[in-house]
């Protein structure tokens, strides 16, 4: 484990890269509709006008010859211009990046701080009514549909109670920390709901996995008790099964959580992508999902760099 | 002989299973003193295991409990006290430091996350409070003891980066480290070659010399025991059904189960190797007590060509044949 290993996986990854684009790019030109259909009932916009349009997009060329042009200017860092608003792609990303990261970093910490000691605990108390607590929770988390969690929490706390602002990062012409902070609260719920039950799942089989083996009988045959034994010999090894799913719903939910976003109105990646798909806004749509891949293939190198870091036998061979 | 250090009195160990409660131990005595080795030795389920591991009252909770009996072990202190009694607390201070375990499976006892130095040290600097340098230290002169060389280049070596053998000696510094007064060896060679497993014995055995433990030897394999044990106590169904010196066992058994124990030891003295040949093990015929289903009486029985049919009416009493020789059978008179 090194740094000529991290560089090849690095160059792994570009045929992989490729390859996903390719694939991305045929699947959103085979969908029905385009990019213009907004405007075909509209008789403002004449035909010549289309015709224009359809031109500086290159929407006339054949699909290979779009792909290829995609990419060339793509490997250059050219993202070219959303069909949509005619602004740079990469602009329109950036801005909507921040608000994604907010609302994602801060569920997945909180998800990680509640998942770690729920499945830790109901392992090491495996049976007893906290663990059946903890397990039928996770199942309804696990379950439940995000829409129909956000729609649900909307319901009771924005028109029922009248406590929590329904949509959006800030009121207008508000902006304060505590408004944010009322803004975030049941995003965030929902968003991490899913990911603690599933989290807490995958921890609580590692954990129970690990608190069977061997090694844990020889701690508490040191004279080591309970908690110590889970903090010093138990938790890094019972993590390691958990690293890679922890690592790729990261990712996923970084780029963008679409039904949350959605229903939040929360003007971040996952809202963007909807409106981009709607419009079938083919350059905005082929830069989220590269983004988005690329994202996936760091995050399974960044999941190996951590089974290194845990596993001692990965890392020495 | 001092006074005992260990003294198991009518141990009864159940386990809850799917099948019903099982009773793995069923009245247990047993009794080591200062320095002195005792071999417990029975076939694979005669309950040896569940009986060390009660010692060191660490019966997975929830499964099995330990159900009756008394486990008095003298502290340094001197104070002789009931560990199937002691609080939790209490009980972790004296495991891994006056009394501590080596266990069959060397290739998954040690944490593959640690590294070899840090496992050794572990128990030193939780008993005794040792700091990081010191432990270091501790950890390689523990290395040295067990004969591993360049010890300081081992501790610092992860578990898997060591073979079979290895991880067995490093097994026995993690026991060691506290230097305790009483030092329980779970089959600590059946999983080794036999090479090897002579190397472990003969480890210990120096090391006994040098630490003056007393050692809880246990092994299916009474070959395995002849050169190092004072005493031996034969285990059956979950009952000791012989107990004597060492010379008087292999010279003078009285029970058929330890005789048919005897004639299954393989040959690995030089007259047999140098015949080329280990001797074809004359297994006793039929298996282990299922102890979900123990027959009436003697637990052997079904499998004894000594049994009678008052064999199956009650279990049979412990019964003294010379001093410190008792055999669990009706007909030991007859045996010799
Ligand atoms: N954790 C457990 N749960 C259920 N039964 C057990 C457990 N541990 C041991 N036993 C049973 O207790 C009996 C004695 O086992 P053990 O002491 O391991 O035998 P051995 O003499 O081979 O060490 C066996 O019948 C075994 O199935
Ligand atoms: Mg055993």
């Amino acid at each position: 484990m090194s740094l000529s290993f991290l560089i090849r996986r690095l160059l792994g990854a570009i045929p992989l890269l490729f390859g996903i684009s390719l694939v991305l790019f045929t699947i959103i030109h085979l969908a029905p509709g385009g990019p213009l259909d907004v405007y075909a009932d509209n008789p403002s916009v004449s035909a010549e006008a289309l015709d224009q349009i359809r031109a500086r997009y290159g929407l006339d060329d054949p699909v290979p010859i779009q792909y290829v042009k995609w990419l060339s200017a793509m490997v250059v860092g050219d993202w070219g211009l959303s069909i949509r608003t005619g602004r740079p792609v990469l602009d329109e990303i950036v801005l909507r990046l921040g608000p994604t990261l907010l609302l994602g970093g801060i569920s997945m910490a909180l998800a990680f701080c509640l998942a770690l000691p729920l499945g830790v605990i109901s392992a090491a108390r495996r049976g007893s009514r906290l663990d059946e607590a903890v397990t039928l929770g996770a199942f309804a988390g696990i379950s439940l549909p995000v829409f129909w969690s956000a729609l649900l929490l909307q319901l009771i706390f924005s028109i029922w109670l009248g406590w929590l602002p329904s949509a959006g990062m800030k009121s207008v012409g508000d902006g304060s920390l505590s408004d944010r902070l009322l803004h975030l609260i049941m995003p965030v719920t929902v968003l991490s709901l899913a990911t603690i039950a599933s989290w807490s799942r995958y921890i609580r089989s590692g954990m129970i996995d690990v608190l069977g083996q061997d090694y844990i009988r020889t701690a508490y045959a040191k004279g080591r008790r309970e908690t110590a034994v889970i903090a010093l010999h138990a938790l890094r090894n019972a993590m390691i099964p958990a690293v890679t799913v922890i690592a790729i719903d990261f990712v996923t939910i970084i780029s963008g959580a679409v039904i949350t976003e959605t229903v939040f109105a929360w003007p971040g990646i996952g809202r963007l992508f909807i409106e981009s798909m709607n419009g079938r806004d083919y350059p905005m749509l082929m830069g989220l999902m590269m983004m988005g891949s690329v994202g996936v293939v760091l995050a399974n190198i960044i999941a190996d760099l951590a089974y290194a870091a845990l596993d001692p036998r990965i890392r020495h061979g | 002989m001092s006074a005992k250090l260990l003294d198991i009195r009518d141990l009864v160990v159940e386990f809850r299973t799917e099948a019903g409660l099982l009773r793995a131990v069923k009245g247990v005595d047993l009794s080591i003193a200062a320095g002195e080795t005792l071999a417990l030795v029975g076939e694979s389920g005669s309950g040896k295991s569940v009986t060390s591991l009660s010692t060191m009252r660490l019966i997975p909770e929830g499964v099995g409990r330990i159900a009756g009996g008394e486990i008095l072990f003298r502290g340094r202190d001197g104070t002789v006290r009931d560990l199937v009694h002691l609080p939790g607390r209490e009980m972790a201070g004296i495991r891994g430091s006056e009394i501590a375990m080596v266990f069959q499976e060397p290739m998954t006892s040690l944490n593959p996350a640690h590294r070899i130095g840090a496992q050794i040290a572990e128990a030193a600097r939780l008993h005794e409070g040792l700091g990081r340098k010191a432990a270091r230290a501790r950890a390689v002169e523990m290395l040295k003891l067990v004969d591993i060389p360049e010890p300081e280049r081992r501790a610092e070596a992860y578990p898997h980066q060591l073979s079979g053998g290895m991880r067995q000696r490093v097994m026995i510094a993690i026991a060691l480290v506290c230097n305790p007064t009483l030092l329980i060896a779970d089959e600590p060679t059946t999983a080794l070659d036999s090479t090897v497993q002579l190397q472990i014995l003969v480890l210990l055995r120096r090391l006994q010399d040098e630490l003056g433990m007393a050692i809880l030897f246990i092994t299916h394999n009474l070959g395995v025991v002849a050169e190092i044990a004072d005493r031996v106590a034969v285990m059956y169904g979950g009952r000791i059904v012989e107990d004597a010196p060492m010379a008087e066992i292999l010279t003078a058994p009285r029970h058929p189960y330890t005789r048919g124990l005897l004639a299954s030891v393989p040959r690995t003295d030089h007259a047999a190797r140098a015949a080329g040949r280990r001797d074809r093990l004359q297994a006793i015929p039929g298996s282990m007590v299922d102890p979900l289903k123990p027959p009436p009486g003697c637990d052997f029985a079904p499998r004894c060509a000594w049994a009678q049919e008052a064999c199956t009416a009650a279990v049979p009493v412990l019964e003294g044949v010379a001093s410190g020789h008792h055999a669990r059978c009706r007909r030991w008179r007859e045996i010799v």
